[in-house]
């Protein structure tokens, strides 16, 4: 601990940052690290949109066209594990770490040098998933991850040595992300301006409040589920082999009880930037800014009990199921507060539409579909024909890529012209805006109907009677994923040059309940708020 | 409160730090407490209908037996995959009334050329009848070895409990016999690739 | 230019192609029409959710869309920065939940009746079927009448535009009859689902699923594996044929017969000739082998061995036997079909693993032959 402070006390005395690749190796600066986390998110979101634009070329026609089907199943597993873990968590932390210090006036991390570690924990996890999937090609390595990302056993112990290293990975990522939600949680409660309480904190605080105790709660379940899986397969356990006295479905509850609050891991954050988003663009206070700290307190809550959703197939009792089916349709009122409170913020604003804004009230539509369709798939005996079908994968995409990553993306722009100094160019933003959603909506909407048809989950060949619809989502899925080079090219424009930002580059930017990063000017400085602000 | 502002606050970092590490610590824990937790409600509730069901003392439930009610038992059996045994009910099902004792048998041959021990998973379906289907002697209750080409009758003696809910007329008890070598699942090492070439060369894909 | 023109023309077409086309529109766009009680049921009440959640999408898109065109800045409107501290906006957070509230427990509450029913296990069943999955094929047991049915995919020639849907012995069920499943697997995870008459439970190794069904109906009804259960698990269709009660009895009589037919054969201490032989031969290796071995049993390179000139195809008979009975003790994928198969399908499979494709060692392999083996 005293080296903490004593390298919290140094960093002080300097103004700028270390040269050369020390300044990101040994960073222990929030922004740079926040960069990083930044960067390393926008190489997975390429990586694992490389592998779904290979999953959508291979399911364009019917037959074997490109990969394998341990390949393709491999694909699929790979492609949930790096968006989950590699795309949405890290460009989130990645905000946390830029915004949370600047917002609540605090010169830094609470934990400066953990946060060092849990980034470049990251890479490390990256390399082992990566390699999880390359070593099928080494001949004797065993069966690929053919499993999916629920790593269900038994299949996940037939599995080879892939799996070992996906442990590992998980692993890895478990720590990593263990770690920073500490330092998050740690800076929040500890590190804010003085005249700062818990409630004035910008949403994107509480959300990332409740995220990180969150994560603090269901990670280490998921680090123990593996590890029994990892024990399993190597060292004669049976803690889900029937043979020993075990159950594969304990593997399932073990699975779920992370997998099911990891959702709101994904959207919280998201959900926390359109708390700041909306109210700037309809230059008026958030509405309901207490319920919704409330309801996201009971979505919290709510969300770490209702995880046998996931599992109405595997024979639970009826009590059981009546009760994770109510509780399961519980979540549709936290979650229709926070959409009609987003929309009733904007109602009587004065609206513009940056490129944010339509991010904004795009996610607004699309969650809201991805809530009823939740509703849907919440009832048992509806989801006794819905489970595991092409329905299932429309739902998520729809909660994930509208809820988690566009939140990300209107983050993004909101957030550039501070990090950067620069404006993006707001046509080409618009563009993005445009493509993405339309391209998105092309790609998943049609996958419900496939759904509904009988097509199901994690089949790499599927009847013609389906080609239609798959047809259509494949080149949704890949005009989805060319628009990401736009997405590039503005971000790399937007670091190089551009017009010059203003500290409070959005008209509205100090209403309601703000952060402090506006104070600042845009870029801020190496070393921000060194002492505490005074808030008015 | 201290007169340093930056020691107090670092004191009250590592606070918070070590109730999160507590926390972190505490559901690594509670993920493998689950394990005995779930066992314990399964053999409480029958939730996934595969408790052994063994009990001791009979007598509380042979006293009361309901000569009214009757119950039909169906036996089955099935083999995990690559267990070389043949392994059969010898009655297909019997009609008990419930506090009564009844012993049936399940034959069972190791077909292979090498000795095999494996364990009998039993399950019963419905699972609200699990909590109510005693056994007082089972070939489950151990494992079981047989020499190659060795073949053997075993018996099962049960009483189902009189407090059954009146709406189950029948009760299904099925076996899996498992290989205990589990290694046979694990395919490390020198498994091949189990698929072939993008042609599709599939399970009947190719005729 | 005209490039990317033409690119986006053909595009268009194509799409007008997809949504003209009568085929799809008949019946992807929804669940397909039920033909049991508990499906209607379901139907019914997917129906219903999808009712409410169009209601609720119009509802959120007409206010979004209503603020978007009214309150923009574009048009002079002033914000209304009072607006939260309204009577609306001080109850808004108690009015909301209440209503979404309402509609949860409408809906929940219609499902309680389909969730007792899914759970009835009270009624007398006229028909039990044990389903097992395993890599990658079905196996159907009729539990009265003791009599077993291995079903394997159709390959793209034979099933035709039903590819992938299509197997070679389908479930053959009365119709009117409340029939019983039993689920279980005998390796992984897999689940057992045919939209139309029953809906999915897992199959589980070691554990028994229970779902049931009335079909009221006459037809084939198609589905699929809906379970991740490893390579295969696009390739394990399920197809099941409702036919009336008397097609049904002739069918388990037929079925009966043959199979006591083929006990009595297996059983038999007939001597058979090397042509007999090498034709059950190749039926039970088209049924059992082919997948890994191959038609030409060449195998696979690197993943398969070889029977043709294989080492222990033309090696000791001894060794043969022993591999095909009891498995690799090498090579976990190498099943033992000692229990699988009877002396006979065993003999006929050796014999003709041993003299086709040019092996011609000219061994022929008795029933007596394994059964001494057997002991």
């Amino acid at each position: 601990m005293s080296a903490v402070i004593h390298e919290a006390h140094d960093d002080g005395h300097h103004d700028g940052p270390p040269a050369g690749f020390k300044r990101w190796l040994y960073s222990t600066n929030h922004k740079d690290i926040g960069t990083m986390y930044l960067i390393f998110a926008l190489v997975m979101l390429f990586l694992g949109g490389a592998m779904a634009m290979l999953i959508r070329v291979e399911l364009f026609m019917p037959g074997l066209q490109i990969v394998e089907p341990d390949f393709y199943n491999n694909l699929v597993t790979d492609h949930a594990l790096i968006m989950v873990f590699g795309l949405v968590m890290p460009a989130a932390a990645g905000m946390a770490n830029w915004m949370i210090p600047m917002m609540i006036g605090a010169p830094d991390m609470a934990l400066p040098r953990m946060n060092n570690m849990s980034f470049w924990l990251l890479p490390a996890a990256a390399i082992l998933l990566v390699s999880s999937m390359a070593v099928q090609f080494i001949p004797g390595t065993g069966v690929p991850v053919n499993t999916g990302w629920t790593l269900y056993p038994p299949l996940s112990v037939q599995t080879g040595l892939g799996m070992d290293l996906l442990i590992f990975s998980v692993h890895l990522l478990g720590i990593s992300s263990i770690m920073a939600s500490i330092n998050i949680v740690t800076t929040i409660l500890n590190m804010r301006a003085p005249g700062m309480p818990l409630m004035k904190m910008p949403l994107f605080v509480w959300a990332w409040l409740f995220t990180g105790l969150l994560l603090i709660i269901i990670m280490p379940v998921l680090a123990g589920g593996v590890t029994m899986l990892l024990f399993d397969r190597h060292f004669g356990t049976s803690f889900f082999d029937a043979a020993g006295g075990g159950d594969p479905v304990l593997f399932q509850h073990l699975f779920w009880f992370f997998g099911h609050p990891e959702v709101y891991v994904l959207l919280l954050p998201s959900i926390g930037v359109l708390g700041l988003v909306i109210p700037t663009f309809s230059r008026k206070p958030l509405f309901g800014y207490k319920p919704l700290v409330f309801f996201m307190g009971f979505l919290f809550a709510l969300g770490l009990v209702v995880w046998a959703h996931h599992q109405y197939t595997i024979g639970m009792s009826l009590g059981a199921t009546t009760y994770f089916m109510i509780g399961t349709i519980l979540i549709s009122i936290p979650v229709g507060l926070m959409i009609f409170n987003f929309i009733f913020t904007m109602w009587r604003g004065s609206m513009t539409f940056e490129t944010p804004m339509l991010f904004a009230i795009a996610i607004i539509l699309m969650f809201s579909f991805a809530g009823v369709t939740g509703v849907m798939l919440a009832v048992v005996p509806a989801d006794l024909q819905y489970h595991d079908t092409y329905f299932v994968v429309a739902h998520f995409h729809y909660a994930l890529i509208p809820g988690a990553v566009f939140g990300l993306y209107a983050g993004v722009f909101y957030w550039l012209p501070k990090w950067t100094g620069h404006m993006y160019n707001e046509t080409h933003g618009k563009i993005f805006f445009w493509w993405t959603t339309l391209s998105f909506n092309l790609t998943f909407f049609p996958q419900h109907f496939s759904g509904l048809a009988g097509m199901p989950r994690r089949i790499v060949d599927y009847n013609i009677q389906y080609i239609e619809f798959n047809q259509i989502s494949s080149i949704g899925g890949i005009l989805f994923g060319l628009s990401h080079l736009l997405f590039l090219y503005i971000i790399i424009k937007t670091v190089k040059g551009g017009e010059k930002a203003t500290d409070k580059p959005w008209e509205g930017a100090q209403i309601g309940t703000p952060g402090l990063e506006w104070t600042l000017p845009s870029p801020p400085p190496f070393h921000s708020f060194t002492t505490p602000p005074q808030i008015k | 409160m201290s007169n340093n502002p930056q020691q107090s606050s670092q004191q009250q970092n590592a606070k918070t730090v070590r109730l999160m590490l507590l926390i972190v610590i505490g559901m690594f824990g509670f993920g493998f407490a689950m394990v005995p937790l779930y066992d314990l409600l399964c053999s409480v509730t029958g939730l996934n209908g595969s408790t052994t069901g063994r009990i001791q003392d009979v007598s509380q439930l042979t006293g009361r037996v309901d000569y009214n009610r009757v119950i039909t038992v169906e036996f089955d059996a099935t083999n995990n995959a690559d267990l070389p045994w043949e392994f059969r009910p010898t009655i297909k099902k019997l009609d008990v009334h419930p506090g009564e004792i009844k012993e049936v048998s399940y034959f069972v041959k190791n077909n292979a050329s090498h000795a095999i021990v494996a364990q009998a998973i039993p399950g019963i379906t419905p699972w609200q009848a699990t909590s109510h289907f005693n056994k007082t002697e089972c070939f489950c209750f151990i494992q079981q070895k047989l020499e190659p080409g060795e073949g053997k009758e075993m018996a099962l003696r049960f009483v189902i409990d009189p407090d059954l809910p009146k709406e189950y007329k029948t009760i299904t008890l099925s076996y899996t016999f498992m290989d205990t070598d589990r290694s046979k699942l694990k395919q490390n090492g020198e498994m091949p690739k189990l698929q072939t070439s993008v042609t599709g060369n599939l399970p009947n894909n190719n005729i | 230019m005209s490039k990317s023109k033409s690119f986006l023309a053909s595009i268009s077409a194509f799409l007008l192609s997809v949504f003209a086309s009568p085929a799809s529109a008949e019946y992807a766009l929804n669940l397909p029409e039920p033909v049991a009680p508990l499906t209607a049921q379901m139907y019914d009440l997917h129906m219903l959710t999808t009712k409410i959640a169009t209601i609720i999408m119009v509802i959120v898109i007409g206010l979004v869309t209503y603020a978007i065109l009214r309150f923009r800045k574009s048009k002079g409107f002033e914000a209304d920065q009072n607006f939260h501290k309204s009577a609306f906006g001080t109850w808004s957070w108690i009015l909301v939940p209440v209503i979404v509230l309402g509609i949860d427990l409408t809906i929940a509450g219609s499902a309680i009746d389909a969730l007792n029913q899914v759970e009835d296990y009270s009624q007398k069943n006229d028909v039990t079927v044990k389903v097992i999955g395993s890599q990658w094929k079905w196996t159907y047991e009729y539990m009265e009448d003791d009599v077993r049915v291995v079903s394997n995919m159709l390959s793209k020639e034979e099933a035709g535009e039903h590819y992938l849907r299509a197997v070679d012995n389908p479930l053959v069920l009365p119709v009117g009859k409340r029939i019983r499943f039993l689920h279980t697997a005998s390796d992984v995870l897999h689940a057992w689902w045919v939209p139309e008459i029953v809906y999915k439970k897992d199959s589980i190794p070691g554990y028994i699923n229970e779902t049931w069904t009335i079909i009221e109906k006459e037809g084939t009804y198609r589905g699929q594996c809906a379970e991740n259960c490893g390579t295969g698990h696009a390739f394990m269709p399920i197809v099941v044929e409702a036919v009336s009660q008397d097609k049904y009895d002739a069918w388990m009589t037929e079925k009966k017969s043959a199979m006591q037919v083929a006990a009595a054969e297996a059983s038999s201490d007939k001597t058979w000739t090397l042509e007999e032989l090498m034709t059950r031969g190749e039926q039970v290796y088209n049924t059992n082998c082919v997948a890994c071995h191959q038609a030409n049993g060449e195998g696979v390179p690197g993943a398969f061995p070889a029977l043709k000139g294989g080492p222990i195809a033309t090696g000791p008979v001894e060794g043969h036997i022993d591999m095909v009975m009891n498995g690799s003790s090498k090579n976990p994928v190498m099943a033992a079909w000692a229990g699988a198969l009877n002396d006979l399908e065993l003999a006929a499979l050796i014999t003709y693993e041993r003299n086709a494709w040019g092996n011609n060692t000219g061994d022929v392999i008795q029933p007596s032959d394994i059964k001494s083996v057997r002991k």
